[in-house]
């Protein structure tokens, strides 16, 4: 392979469905933690209810947009589930009860008694045939890209377009809240929620309506990835995937309009290409070889990140500067 | 003040106040055996400079705290502007016109000056979730929010940062974009936490300038201080707390010559130098 193919290939990824459904998924993690300072550590239980929600709906033979509804509902209630109890405490207990529910949630989902409903440890496939995601699809057969490597089959492309809409609705959405005074509560209470509070903020509902609408995000981006691999299944709501999330925030610029695109587009640039650039040298790399090498060469990257430009991609050093008082 | 509306009250712990905004009666906090606020009865007039003095662990921030909404009291009702507000959260506290400062300034670092400002204003319609989205509802009320934080921006000596992050500002000027931010709350009673401590002699002029300038405005203000100078310079009333309790009121100089007072304040006889006079 050379190492344009290489090069190509990566960007695809990155431009392509893989980059779009991070990139929103990240923009409810960035509301929650970059824009109102809480720590969301079980973002991945917001995405597994929005695919488990278009799952479901496919299963009983419902519409899409049942499905959407179901998954959107889901994370709302569980946002506000978690939210109410642990909003009032300190920031820690918001971290320990949603890395816990997460994985509850993916446990339950995974355990047999759940079968008629989750389809237990199998999950449930079939998604896109039986809620006619690629129908609309106006795309003719074929591919589309340029050379031999950047190519996107009609249904990836489809994928892509749906997805990187969604990021665009979604992100001005995000944009105009958090130019909006309500955004600049939850900035005050980022930094210092007694503050806001002496001045007459209801902190504890800002934060509850910024982790459910974080949380709503979320589960769209997860309805997107059960729509787009046509399965769910419980194996691929792990922290680790929560972990990536965060990666692509502070990456792109935690707190920042646009920070969760650059990040996505960037995570999977570079995740990919040193995957590719390690089955393309003159030895011989196995994959579990290739995939501890990406992982420990991300880990890395971020802690460069961390001391050379700590404030991410897009986010401004002056501010940065400001919060270490 | 010509008109002193306490001046025909007595100087004594707990006495009735003429027109009192805030009125506390048998409050307690305690920690494990520890009692570190229990004060029976206690008024604070309206429209005058009350200041609340004691010596360190005297209760005076625990009680402050309790009475603000940021701590809970164990036991005591209280009222502000003739509603009960024990057990009231303190964000609806300040809407009901209670705003207070801290003592190690809270001001938002990564805000600009004029965002610290603004966040303060009551009532904004753009604080919706939903009508956040839809600039047209809020933007009207935003421009009035701005004229009136810079205007008061301008009365702080402020209104040159207005820009710039709040984190760049000195000790000094963090204490005053403090003060300057609770009067965006358009407050009734101004509560402030040693507003002087840890600030240079000359902005402490300054600062009392602008407390003064609250009480000549018709805001009430309680406030805790250590400094005996500054509080017998602006005081209307002095309260004094030792061990929890109320142990003396009156005016300045009735406190200056009070012995329980030099006794708990000061361990010793402090002779002329704590006097009303000083200047």
């Amino acid at each position: 392979m050379s190492w344009i193919s290489v090069f190509a290939l990566a960007l695809q990824t990155a431009v392509g469905f893989q980059g779009a459904s991070y990139a929103l998924a990240a923009t409810g993690l960035n509301l929650q933690f970059g824009y109102t300072g809480l720590s969301n550590f079980g973002h991945v239980g917001f995405l597994m209810m929005g695919a488990y929600g278009m799952a479901i709906a496919s299963d009983r033979g419902w519409s899409i947009w049942v499905g959407l509804a179901l998954g959107i509902g889901a994370a709302v209630l569980l946002g506000l589930a978690l939210g109410i109890p642990t909003l009032r405490l300190r920031a820690d207990y918001l971290s320990v009860v949603t890395i816990a529910t997460a994985e509850i949630l993916r446990l339950v989902a995974n355990a047999r008694p759940s079968a008629p409903v989750t389809g237990a440890s199998r999950g449930i496939g079939g998604l896109s045939e039986s809620l006619g995601f690629f129908r609309p699809n106006f795309f003719p057969e074929g591919k589309y890209g340029i050379g031999n490597s950047f190519l996107f089959s009609s249904r990836q492309l489809w994928s892509m377009v749906v997805a990187w809409s969604c990021v665009l609705v979604v992100t001005l959405l995000v944009r105009a809240w958090v130019r909006s005074p309500w955004g600049r509560v939850l900035r005050a209470i980022r930094e210092d929620e007694d503050a806001a509070r002496a001045l007459g903020k209801n902190v504890v509902v800002f934060k509850l309506q910024s982790f459910v609408i974080g949380g709503s995000i979320g589960a769209l981006a997860g309805a997107l990835i059960a729509l787009d691999a046509g399965s769910v299944n419980p194996g691929r709501w792990i922290a680790p995937l929560t972990f990536a999330l965060y990666t692509v925030v502070i990456l792109g610029g935690a707190g920042t309009v646009w920070g969760p695109v650059v990040g996505a587009v960037t995570y999977w640039f570079l995740l990919d290409f040193v995957d590719g650039a390690l089955n393309n040298l003159w030895f011989d790399v196995s994959d579990t070889t290739a995939g501890a090498v990406r992982l420990a060469l991300m880990g890395v990257g971020l802690m460069l990140l961390m001391i050379y430009r700590p404030q991410g991609i897009l986010g401004s050093k002056e501010e940065m500067l400001a919060s270490g008082r | 003040m010509a008109d002193d509306p306490l001046a025909s009250v007595e100087p004594r712990a707990g006495v009735p106040k003429p027109d009192p905004i805030l009125v506390v009666d048998g409050v307690q906090r305690r920690y494990g055996g520890l009692v570190a606020v229990d004060v029976d009865h206690l008024e604070v007039q309206r429209g005058v400079i009350t200041s609340l003095i004691g010596p360190n662990g005297a209760g005076k921030t625990t009680f402050f705290n309790l009475l603000c909404g940021f701590d809970k009291p164990d036991a005591g009702r209280w009222t502000f502007r003739g509603d009960h507000v024990e057990g009231t959260s303190p964000h609806v506290l300040a809407r009901k016109g209670m705003v207070r400062t801290f003592q190690l300034t809270k001001t938002l670092g990564r805000m600009t000056v004029l965002d610290n400002m603004l966040l303060a204003g009551r009532d904004q319609r753009g604080e919706s979730a939903v009508r956040g989205l839809v600039r047209g509802t809020w933007k009207g009320q935003e421009a009035e929010l701005e004229a009136k934080a810079h205007d008061l921006l301008v009365r702080f000596k402020l209104d040159a940062k207005a820009g710039d992050y709040a984190a760049g500002l000195s000790g000094g000027q963090r204490k005053l974009l403090e003060m300057a931010r609770a009067l965006m709350t358009d407050p009734a009673l101004v509560m402030l936490d040693e507003p002087m401590a840890g600030v240079n002699p000359a902005l402490t002029q300054s600062l009392l300038g602008h407390v003064t300038a609250l009480r000549d405005e018709g805001m009430s203000v309680l406030f805790v201080e250590h400094d005996m100078d500054v509080i017998m310079t602006i005081s209307d009333w002095v309260v004094c707390m030792a061990e929890g309790r109320v142990i003396a009121e009156g005016r300045p100089a009735d406190i200056a010559g009070n012995a329980e007072v030099i006794e708990a304040y000061l361990g010793i006889d402090h002779g002329g130098s704590v006097s009303g006079e000083i200047r």
